[in-house]
Order: structure tokens, then C-alpha cells, then sequence
């Protein structure tokens, strides 16, 4: 098994990434499944700036990163795939080829119409409904922004929450 | 009624309480006016949020956007901004003898005021290994 990490964080590439997951993890690879990113090679340059020189970078639309999944798991090098939306999870994760793996929601940051769970996990009722989808379907998800952190399984009700129901929006907006 | 062009504006755009830190030193240092300079931290902000909050703390003035890393989500945000505007530079790497410099000389033209900063940043750091002096 050598996809390590999925994770959905709309920064894709950056130091909690690489610094904080890419340290203890050790990637050599990092896979960014955005169809936006992968038509763009001035920003593909900059994204990759932030990557550890020795590891390989790759770019691809959703659909190619779903058709490849199989293939990475396969590969004994390490791998990170990383998503910036709840929607791209979704269809990545079509077909099964994420089945047996755990997804790190790791940042969604405040915007209209998301509500708060973490202080760096801000969802729209949409994407709420789309993860139940996916944890019903037998996806793992937990919500982590560093290996540090505790991993809070998805739908785990939190101090602020009752048993049940989403979290109240909470003040603050650390990241 | 003068010509001379406003002084550049310092946008320095950071993680955590890094870029707040920086500017408040430079104040207690230079005594400058504070305006010469504006904190932005990525806490909490999606990479558009904090594009956009660079981009209005820039308006239509000149500016260099200092960033902490060279890359990752405040220097996504700058190099952004910077996009096809020829009134906006980015440095990355920030320290506080660059911000000190940068105070003094914001009637530079961009290209030789960047020219110094980088200059400036690099040259302060040092080290003492053990056993030096």
C-alpha cells in the first residue's frame, strides 16, 4: 500500500503538507487531482515550488487520478493525493478505488454558506450530505490538519455539538 | 503640488502571527510610520479569501508583497496578485533587516528597491559555529 495520505485541502501543496505530514510521511510522490490545476502549467510550477526537490510532482484532472488509483496503491513508492473540494473527493473516490483507505479532511476554510466543525474544517450542507454518501459507502473519513492533532472521525460529536447533529458554528478562525 | 509617486507599500503576508510580529518590530525599531506596512495572516483564510485581502490591502498603489516561504499558501496568494500587475514585486524569504530596509528606501523605483531588499535579507544572515571567536 502506497497511497499514504489522501487528503482534501483547498491549499493543496503547502507547509502543513509538505512539512507537516511530508516529515513524518516521507512522500515521493505527490499526486494534485485538480482538473483547474492540471490545465495550468504556470501555476503547476509554483504549486510545485513548495515540494521537496526529490520528490516527483504530478498534476492530473480528477478522472485520470481515479483511473490511476489502482496503480499507485499497487507502487511501493509513497504516495500523497491531495484534492482541494469535497466534489473532487466524490469523484475521485467513484468506482471504489478508494476503498480501504482512510481520507484526511485536513482544509476547508470559512466561506459562505460552509459551517464550522473544526477551525479548519468549514462545510457546506452539500458537501456534509456528500461525505455521509461517501462514510456510508465505506470510505474512511477523519478530520486531521496535522499528524499531531487528534483525528476526529467524521461525524464525531464535538464539545460544542449534541449527540447527533452538526456543530454550531464557533468563533475564531485559526487554521 | 509634487510628482514624486507615492511611497511603495510593504504587504507582508505570513503564517500564523508571524507577518503582525515582524511589522510590530519594525516599528519599535524604526519609529517609522506604521503605514508603511501591512500584517496579513493565512489563519483560517481559503487561498481566494487571502488573495483578495492582499488585493484590497494593495488597491491601485505600488507594493512589494513580503512572504515567509517561497512557496505554499501566502506565496500562491502573492504571486497571484502580482499577476500581470506591473506596480506589484514579491520577496520571499522575509526577515526583519529586510522590513527595516524597506521602510527607509520606499521611494526606490520596484525593480532596484527588490534588487536591495534581497540583498539586505541575505547578507544579515550569519552564523557562529563553535569555537568562532
Amino acid at each position: 500500500m502506497s497511497i499514504d495520505l489522501v487528503r482534501v485541502d483547498e491549499r493543496l501543496i503547502h507547509g502543513q503538507v509538505v512539512v507537516g505530514w511530508g516529515e513524518r510521511l516521507r512522500p515521493q510522490r505527490y499526486v494534485v487531482a485538480d482538473d483547474e490545476l492540471a490545465g495550468s502549467a504556470w501555476e503547476q510550477e509554483l504549486y510545485a515550488l513548495a515540494a521537496p526537490p526529490d520528490a516527483e510532482v504530478a498534476f492530473v484532472p480528477v478522472s485520470e487520478a481515479r483511473a490511476r488509483l489502482a496503480e499507485w496503491r499497487a507502487d511501493d513508492r509513497v504516495t500523497f493525493v491531495l484534492l482541494r473540494s469535497v466534489e473532487a473527493l466524490c469523484a475521485l473516490a467513484e468506482g471504489g478505488g478508494l476503498d480501504g483507505l482512510t481520507v484526511n479532511l485536513g482544509g476547508l476554510h470559512a466561506g459562505e454558506g460552509r459551517r464550522e466543525h473544526l477551525p479548519y474544517l468549514h462545510l457546506s450542507p452539500r458537501d456534509e450530505a456528500a461525505l455521509d454518501a461517501l462514510a456510508a459507502a465505506g470510505v474512511g473519513l477523519e478530520a486531521r490538519d496535522l499528524p499531531t492533532s487528534r483525528g476526529v472521525p467524521w461525524r464525531e460529536p464535538t464539545p460544542d455539538a449534541g449527540a447527533g447533529a452538526p456543530p454550531p458554528p464557533r468563533g475564531g478562525d485559526g487554521a | 503640488m509634487s510628482d514624486a509617486p507615492q511611497p511603495v507599500l510593504g504587504v507582508v503576508i505570513t503564517h500564523g502571527g508571524a507577518a503582525r510580529g515582524l511589522v510590530d518590530a519594525v516599528a519599535r525599531i524604526s519609529g517609522v510610520d506604521t503605514d508603511a506596512l501591512i500584517a496579513i495572516s493565512n489563519d483560517g483564510l481559503a487561498p481566494e479569501a487571502l488573495r483578495e485581502r492582499v488585493d484590497r490591502a494593495v488597491g491601485g498603489r505600488r507594493a512589494v508583497l513580503f512572504t515567509d516561504l517561497a512557496s505554499g499558501s501566502c506565496a500562491v496568494a502573492g504571486h497571484l496578485c502580482c499577476r500581470g500587475q506591473g506596480t506589484r514585486a514579491l520577496v520571499s524569504g522575509v526577515n526583519l533587516p529586510m522590513l527595516l530596509d524597506f521602510v527607509f528606501h520606499r521611494d526606490l523605483e520596484l525593480e532596484p528597491l527588490v534588487e536591495r531588499l534581497v540583498e539586505k535579507g541575505r547578507e544579515s544572515v550569519r552564523a557562529v559555529l563553535p569555537g568562532d571567536g
